[in-house]
């Protein structure tokens, strides 16, 4: 069944389409990539999921019901919570107060809220950091308190927005741990990301995007090798001799 | 372990500060000492009522005046126009300041930053050149003045301390609970809390509406004591609107004490200006003779106002944050000490 | 008809020197990213200044502008040096200490005028301050005539500098993007000074050139920083062009309102113009011109 529909979702900004009639259906429990070139309107089909700005048409669809008018915190208690691509920690309150004030979307009291916000921090790899203020915080540990504070909202389906961008190689290889964690625990997950290896290794299904517009949806081996998608990112002349995979997955 | 945390631990100190208040009255027979305290107790309202709205859901106002005039001028128009008792203004006055602030929170929430504290701004003056103007209603710049209930200051007293105990309770209260976390959250970053799924226009409301109702309250209360308002005073930008803005600052913002702190350093600094340190400069002069004093006196006791607009120069150069300190939530550091002193 | 003619002219008189006062408060604005609510008691200094050398030294007002500009240029550059920089380094719970800061800055130049000068009202009477010619039946301020052509022509000096010259251009950068801006080598700090120092001069102008025809007391501050900061909400933040025309419309809603609604109301016009452009059209005339 699936859990998240968009139909035909088109955003534009004054001239540019930034999406154009993009359709997408993300089943139950499953981790769901959304790839493309920089500018290819990932990040603002994330906006208009989260409902941060309006679609100019199409409509979305969570568990059946129409959230296209919705407000952001509305759409949140229906069960998306969603990470931002530049971490936006709430940086003068602790992390675990971060997580506290998420977790109160669920809770009936602060106490309730405090004993989840704790376990969504043991989860996550984050209890050491409880006590301290957000933005005293790494990098690494600021894009986990981003997952963390989505999680605590308890969604059913999870948006991530270039989680890994900026992490080096252990701190990837938590990350990706982080996720298939998340996955395992029954969580859909809509994943957009630049680094070829955690979609490749992550994803169930992918879905490409290039100047707002679908090119391709598959397995991530099939999408792998679909033309259109070699030809958008490394350009329109190439003949996807065998090495485009290898940049794809490096 | 020091000595200070033994005998009175930070649990029992509101109440042994709240003791000592209560007691003051009996203690201290001067009427222009309670007088004073009276106007602290206010402040201690109105700075919480400003803390609620910008140090802790991060909406600045600049428009503290808007609802405190309005508490007070329907006291003051509820005993003169219509005879019935300024003490109804109580429920009045700040039923009304919150009716103002629901429209207004409506209009102008979808506004960010110095937008809403410009909008807020506007609304104080809006609020004063109305009054001004619509003389069948106000009595325009006569003012209303209103005879005062009881002739002793203690029983304003005890109703500026309840109401004062009662706003430092209502933020105790808040930094506990769901609302406290919503409001932070707000301020730390709008965006992120809707993502939440923090309802961020209710909570701003929720937030406007008790800085009107408590200085709407105050305002009321002010009515009754005083018996006296007009535009100038009621609706003043400097002493009402800025001087709520201070009171926090130099307590320290986003910090349920800071504007107790705060009001008790504004009201008796801003009186000891206007006084002259409370006669001391008179009664050096006397013993000392000095001539530069002579000369100095009168112009040292008409520089108040300059001395409250250099306060708010030093005071923001020099602590951003207030006496208090910190930020609210701040126990980063606290636990930090902790462990040093292990 | 007539009537309605002679208030358009008042209007327009009267909204090129909000036009100056505006482009001022845009400039700081600009670069600054707040409002300075201390704006119209710059604008007094500069009149008292200028009362100075007409009262003292028997110098005319429009000889005046080369003293009170310069002046307030450099009370300008000291307040943005000593009491508004400092504040960008200083990490607080709420940005708005900036404003709060200016609000500060206000009240210390209106008590230390009113502590020289008095609360006294002053004036500075000159040959032509009521002097008047007739086009038809319109009659026509000569003072306020000769105050709009001078602002006039100092704004077009404004717009050559800020196109033209290369520290126009360095302002402009900082007003875009500042980390940009330093990046590319421009001094933000300083170029911060002499956006204030610049804002304050052009107050400086206005109230000069507005001195003449008005009484002079120290809170006459107030009521202007309000219509500066309604003129630069209504040019939508930032946009010099913006300022201008909210100037002017400024000008023409108060002469109208005091005409055809009464006196008292003057100031009500304004702030009620204010709230109604906040809440309808956020961006001000910008969104109208698109400049």
């Amino acid at each position: 069944m699936a859990i998240l529909e968009l139909h035909s979702v088109s955003k534009h900004f004054g001239g540019l389409k930034a999406l154009d009639d993009v359709s997408l259906q993300v089943e139950a429990g499953e981790t769901f990539g959304l790839i493309g070139p920089n500018g290819s309107g990932k990040t603002t089909l994330f906006n208009c999921v989260s409902r941060c700005f309006p679609l100019t048409s199409g409509r979305i669809l969570l568990n059946g019901r129409d959230i296209t008018r919705l407000p952001t915190h509305r759409v949140c208690r229906l069960g998306i919570g969603r990470t931002f691509q530049v971490v936006r920690p709430l940086k003068r309150m602790t992390v675990l107060d971060n997580v506290i004030a998420s977790a109160l979307l669920r809770a009936r009291t602060v106490a309730e809220a405090r004993t989840i916000a704790e376990e969504t921090l043991e989860f996550c790899g984050l209890s050491a950091h409880a006590g301290q203020l957000a933005r005293s915080l790494p990098i690494a540990s600021r894009k986990r308190l981003e997952i963390a504070r989505a999680l605590a909202t308890q969604p059913s389906v999870l948006l991530l927005d270039e989680t890994a961008a900026g992490l080096n190689f252990t701190e990837l290889a938590e990350a990706i741990d982080l996720v298939r964690r998340i996955r395992r625990s029954g969580t859909a997950i809509l994943i957009v990301e630049h680094i070829m290896k955690v979609i490749m290794t992550l994803c169930d299904r992918i879905h490409v995007i290039h100047h707002g517009q679908t090119i391709a949806e598959g397995t991530p081996a099939e999408v792998a090798r679909h033309r259109r998608v070699v030809e958008a990112y490394l350009g329109a002349s190439w003949e996807a001799p065998p090495e485009s995979k290898r940049h794809l997955t490096s | 372990m020091n000595v200070l945390q033994r005998i009175l631990p930070p649990r029992l100190r509101p109440i042994a500060l709240f003791a000592i208040l209560s007691l003051l009255p009996a203690a201290v027979r001067s009427p222009y000492f309670l007088h004073l305290m009276i106007l602290v107790l206010l402040w201690v309202a109105i700075g919480a009522g400003w803390n609620i709205l910008a140090g802790y859901a991060g909406q600045v106002s600049f428009g503290a005046a808007a609802f405190f005039g309005a508490g007070a001028y329907a006291s003051g128009l509820l005993a003169v126009k219509a005879g019935m008792s300024p003490w109804w203004g109580l429920a009045v006055g700040p039923a009304v300041a919150v009716l103002l602030a629901f429209p207004f929170g409506a209009l102008t929430f979808p506004l960010r930053g110095a937008y809403f504290a410009l909008a807020t701004l506007a609304l104080g003056e809006i609020m004063r050149h109305v009054a001004t103007i619509w003389e069948s209603l106000t009595e325009g710049m006569v003012g209303i003045l209103i005879l005062r209930t009881f002739a002793s200051e203690s029983p304003y007293y005890y109703m500026a301390l309840a109401l004062a105990a009662a706003s430092v309770g209502c933020v105790e209260w808040i930094v506990r609970s769901r609302l406290g976390f919503y409001l932070v959250s707000i301020r730390e970053d709008q965006d992120a809390a809707a993502s939440i799924g923090i309802p961020t226009t209710r909570y701003k409301m929720i937030a406007l509406s008790l800085h009107a109702l408590l200085t709407g309250m105050a305002g009321a209360l002010y009515m009754c004591y005083m018996g006296y308002i007009d535009p100038k005073v009621a609706f003043s930008l400097h002493d009402i609107s800025i001087m709520a803005i201070l009171v926090t600052i130099v307590g320290g913002v986003g910090t349920a004490y800071g504007p107790v702190l705060g009001a008790f350093v504004m009201v008796f600094l801003q009186e000891a200006f206007r006084t002259g340190g409370f006669g001391a400069l008179d009664a050096v002069n006397k013993a000392l003779e000095w001539r530069v004093l002579d000369w100095a006196i009168p112009y040292i006791k008409q520089a108040h106002v300059l001395a409250f607009g250099v306060l708010v120069v030093i005071v923001i150069l020099a602590m951003p944050n207030g006496l208090l300190g910190g930020w609210a939530r701040h126990k980063g550091r606290k636990r930090q000490a902790a462990v040093c002193s292990e | 008809m007539d009537v309605f003619l002679q208030t358009l002219v008042a209007g327009v008189l009267k909204g090129g020197l909000y036009a100056l006062i505006g482009a001022g408060m845009t400039l700081i604005m600009g670069v600054m990213r707040i409002i300075n609510l201390a704006h119209g008691q710059m604008m007094m200094v500069a009149m008292y200044i200028t009362y100075v050398c007409f009262h003292y030294w028997g110098l005319d007002p429009y000889l005046a502008l080369f003293i009170s500009m310069p002046a307030l240029f450099l009370l300008g550059v000291g307040i943005q040096k000593y009491t508004l920089n400092p504040l960008l380094k200083a990490e607080s719970l709420l940005p708005e200490n900036q404003v709060l800061m200016t609000v500060g800055i206000g009240m210390v130049l209106t008590e230390v005028i009113r502590f020289i000068f008095t609360s006294n009202y002053l004036s500075v009477k000159t040959g032509y301050s009521d002097a008047a010619f007739f086009l038809g039946r319109i009659s026509f301020s000569v003072a306020l005539t000769i105050a709009f052509g001078i602002a006039c022509a100092i704004t077009a000096f404004l717009f050559w500098l800020l196109v033209k010259t290369d520290l126009g251009r360095s302002i402009r950068a900082v007003a875009q993007d500042e980390e940009a801006a330093a990046l590319m080598g421009i001094h933000v700090e300083r170029i911060r000074s002499t956006a204030m120092g610049l804002g304050a001069a052009l107050a400086a102008a206005a109230g000069t050139l507005l001195l003449p025809v008005y009484y002079l007391y120290p809170d006459i501050g107030g009521p202007f920083t309000r219509r500066a900061f309604i003129i630069t909400v209504l040019g939508g933040l930032g946009s010099t062009v913006g300022a201008i025309g909210g100037g002017l419309v400024l000008g023409l809603a108060e002469a109208f309102g005091a005409t055809y609604i009464g006196m008292a109301s003057e100031e009500m016009v304004g702030l009620i113009i204010f709230l109604a452009v906040l809440l309808f059209l956020p961006e001000g005339l910008k969104r109208l011109t698109r400049v």
